[in-house]
């Protein structure tokens, strides 16, 4: 098919990529505002270079930890027959929704002096921080995108290929390795790049676990020098490595064909039975949920029963949760409309400048939000002042924080749909637009649902954007969390954070069960 | 996807009216206040004023610095009229960048020489010293301290408490550097870390560890006891400023500044004469355990007196306390963080 893509498909994709270049544009005006002499002495530092191994170390390091978390996960969950798998999967990506930020105050709260685990229990436990603190507390709550890819990949998986593997003899081991491992790489790929630039960009856990990378380098540059021009030198580093990351995920993905060329009906392969498996199964299950749903719990009900606020401030919850959720949604469907055409025109228009389109929209999720915030400031006041400190702003500075994120689900079915679908549907007669409509967005529901997920859940606890962009006075829940704690007002801030993980959990649950109904 | 999209641009129908209505409603008769310090403080000073003087206020809740960066940003397109940081550092930025403008002396002339701004375009609203909490049953009166440079001394060997990467700790370090030097400070982070200096995360942290017997002295801020005391009057702990002058006493303070173009200058100026009257300085004395910026005000009985502070507390240039990348660098090459 190396057709010209229509024109709902490629208008939709050029205006994202247009859109991505706001921050771009942005961020070189700022940075060639500096002097000369000191962006000598800020680039070139030795400092840089242990910033950058910190970085690729955290990174990395992260990445392990949310494979060897999700991977189990999402194969017990969809392959095998475990109990009361819808609420497991639940319980699978509610952690998406514990803020940051609150997952560090959780992990540095347990060990210790004044730990949770010394006052309640007398034990004295080493205190998680610096690299481990770093480590642990951003794969606890980013594991469910890699959750969430791996398991609409392997919902998708075309049950005919292990089959046929098995019946030539080979072992369950060599199928999971060669068959399934070789079919999940595109939503492998598609969760570690979201994993991993989100832990290039982010402030909250490593300014708060006290280790030193770019990120963080780029924080103290705003909230310690109140400086933006040798922040935008730190910002385009740190876009740098990250462009690289995005390449190099390009680069292994392409030429990769997955979808099966023969005939047959895709079909759910037969779920295992875990048998004696079943409690180690049970056991692991336990630890992932304990650490990163319950630990968040407890400090929060901790927060809580330590000094009970008054309960007015409980009355307040609801009225932010509508605001907070009444800009996340727009922007959760807004991010999957976007995400979609540029998903279809890169996977099915292959071609350098389709490749480029897809790959630009990573801009906007790697550049630190906070930045991204700034780049919005600014355009909105130069081009279109009456956007400014709008709804519309901050739906749209979301949006393009997480048309990223939108992309992987869609983008890792599209590559397992076979196009001789689509080829049929032209052959009948069916127009590009019928044929994406009619044939090519059902088979998407379920991915789209977990895109709509994953911004969603991003949105509700998002904190620099909606700091800079909200309309004054537009309290979320994550603002009044995070007000309340840096003010060391930990009772008053735990019913919203707490409103934050339940309803987002129970958000969580109704889409998946409405993508249950579907299927 | 049709039904998305055009629900979508529903939405986005809708944002807009929301928009214009809301800029319909917006009279001359409102102000719009950047606030970096949190809601729960500064909502009822809010509320106060509005219900006195039948002037809105809008206000917009963030982090000082990331305020600071966004006026910086809005430059002269700015809404704000008002800017109330969390500490001066923030408040010195924006007047060297151009944001603010000179206020009425008559809104500072008569503060304490320990409150001005160099600048004379913000005014302290509140102010936060560092103090040493200690325990009255493990410290006889002879051991207290006279200057925070005796606490690498062999009395204190493994008795005191620090939080090295804590923001406040972090500030008092760079005042440090302002008063000795770069060398004098780092060697006393390094005699105070030789000399078993014990880590905490917080202030907080410190103050609980002198009531659990962990540590006998803590390096902290003034309004981390008076929490304590005010809920168990017994708590066993006090605290007590070094010798007069001494950088271990140092004083920070919340800001508030009149932003350059300010569309409501003489509305704002109101608002910050009530902020600096009795009435709203008796609440923050009160409820929010901070130091008043004036003498007429209700005393904190779980504070040490105004007066006291005024006594000991260093003058520093507080406009020029924001270079946290070299405190860092210092902090990093004694091993601390």
């Amino acid at each position: 098919m190396v057709k010209r893509p229509p024109l709902h498909i490629m208008g939709p994709s050029l205006l994202v990529a247009a859109a991505m270049l706001v921050p771009l544009v942005y961020l070189v005006l700022r940075a060639f505002q500096a002097d000369p002499a000191t962006v000598v002495e800020l680039v070139f530092r030795e400092r840089n270079l242990w910033l950058l191994v910190n970085t690729l170390a955290l990174t990395a390091s992260v990445l392990i930890l949310t494979t060897l978390i999700a991977l189990p996960l999402a194969w017990i969950l969809t392959r095998t027959r475990i109990a009361h798998k819808r609420l497991l999967t639940v319980l699978g990506v509610v952690p998406l929704a514990v803020p940051g930020y609150v997952m560090a105050y959780a992990l540095l709260g347990v060990g210790g002096h004044y730990g949770v685990t010394a006052q309640l229990f007398g034990w004295q436990l080493p205190r998680i921080d610096g690299y481990t603190g770093a480590v642990l507390g951003l794969s606890l709550y980013t594991f469910p995108y890699l959750f969430l890819n791996l398991r609409s990949a392997l919902l998708g998986l075309d049950a005919n290929l292990e089959e046929s593997a098995r019946s030539m003899g080979y072992s369950e081991f060599a199928i999971f390795r060669r068959i399934i491992l070789t079919q999940l790489i595109p939503s492998l790929m598609a969760g570690w790049l979201v994993i991993g630039l989100y832990t290039l960009g982010d402030f909250g856990v490593v300014a708060l676990m006290r280790y030193e990378v770019f990120s963080y380098a780029i924080f103290n540059q705003y909230s310690g020098a109140f400086d933006r021009i040798y922040a935008a030198w730190l910002s385009l580093m740190l876009l740098a490595i990250a462009l690289a990351l995005v390449m190099s995920e390009g680069l292994i993905l392409r030429r990769r064909r997955l979808a099966s060329v023969g005939r047959g009906v895709d079909r759910q392969p037969r779920p295992h039975e875990l048998g004696p498996w079943r409690i180690p199964a049970y056991v692991f299950l336990g630890v992932v949920f304990a650490a990163s749903i319950g630990l968040p719990v407890m400090i929060l009900a901790y927060w809580l029963l330590m000094a009970p606020p008054d309960p007015q401030f409980f009355l307040e919850v609801p009225v932010t949760f509508a605001r907070s959720a009444g800009a996340a949604m727009p922007a959760a469907v807004l991010a999957a409309a976007m995400a979609l055409p540029i998903a279809y025109y890169s996977v099915r228009y292959p071609s350098p400048l389709s490749s480029m389109v897809e790959r630009s929209a990573y801009i906007g999720y790697s550049i630190p939000p906070l930045t991204l915030a700034l780049a919005l400031v600014f355009f909105a006041l130069q081009t279109a002042t009456f956007l400014y400190q709008t709804l519309a702003l901050l739906i749209l500075g979301w949006t393009l924080a997480t048309v990223a994120l939108a992309l992987g689900p869609i983008r890792s079915t599209l590559m397992q749909m076979r196009p001789s679908f689509e080829e049929a549907a032209h052959s009948l007669g069916h127009s590009p637009r019928s044929t994406f409509v009619h044939v090519v967005f059902p088979h998407l529901r379920k991915s789209l649902f977990a895109s709509l997920t994953l911004v969603f859940l991003f949105c509700m606890k998002e904190l620099p954007i909606t700091f800079l962009l909200a309309p004054t006075g537009y309290t979320t829940l994550a603002v009044t969390v995070f007000s309340r704690t840096s003010e060391g007002m930990m009772a008053e801030a735990a019913p919203f954070a707490a409103a934050i993980i339940l309803f987002s959990g129970l958000s969580v649950a109704l889409i998946l069960n409405r993508e249950g109904d579907r299927t | 996807m049709q039904r998305a999209l055009s629900g979508l641009v529903v939405l986005m129908l809708i944002a807009a009216a929301g928009y214009l209505g809301l800029s319909a409603l917006q009279e001359t008769n409102t102000l719009t206040l950047y606030s970096g310090r949190g809601e729960s403080m500064v909502k009822p000073m809010i509320e106060r004023f509005e219900k006195k003087t039948g002037i809105n206020i809008d206000v917009r809740y963030g982090d000082t610095a990331q305020l600071a960066v966004l006026l910086q940003e809005e430059g002269e397109q700015t809404p704000a009229d008002l800017f109330w940081g969390q500490d001066a550092g923030a408040m010195g930025a924006l007047a060297k960048a151009d944001q603010l403008q000179p206020l009425p002396e008559s809104l500072y002339a008569d503060l304490p020489a320990i409150y001005k701004s160099n600048t004379g375009e913000w005014v302290a609203v509140t102010g936060r010293a560092r103090t040493f909490v200690y325990s009255p049953e493990r410290v006889s009166e002879d051991e207290r301290p006279d200057s925070v440079f005796d606490l690498t001394g062999e009395t204190y060997e493994g008795r005191v408490g620090w939080a090295p990467t804590n923001g406040s700790f972090q500030s008092f370090v760079t005042a440090m550097r302002h008063r000795h030097g770069d060398e004098r400070t780092l060697q006393w982070l390094e005699a105070m870390d030789a000399n078993g200096a014990k880590r905490f995360r917080n202030n907080s942290s410190q103050v609980e560890g002198v009531a659990n017997g962990e540590i006998d002295f803590g390096l902290v801020n003034n309004y981390y006891l008076p929490r304590y005391k005010s809920n168990d009057p017994d708590f066993p702990a006090e605290q007590a400023f070094f010798a007069p002058d001494d950088i271990g006493n140092l004083v920070n303070v919340a800001g508030i500044g009149l932003i350059r173009d300010a569309e409501n200058r003489e509305q704002a100026l109101e608002f910050i004469r009530f902020l600096l009257s009795s009435e709203a300085q008796s609440y923050f004395t009160q409820t929010v355990h901070e130091y008043p910026v004036q003498s007429d005000v209700e005393r904190n009985d779980n504070l040490q007196s105004f007066e006291s502070l005024l006594e000991v507390a260093p003058e520093i240039n507080l406009d020029e306390l924001e270079d946290l990348e070299g405190t860092l660098d210092l902090l990093r090459e004694a091993d601390l963080i």
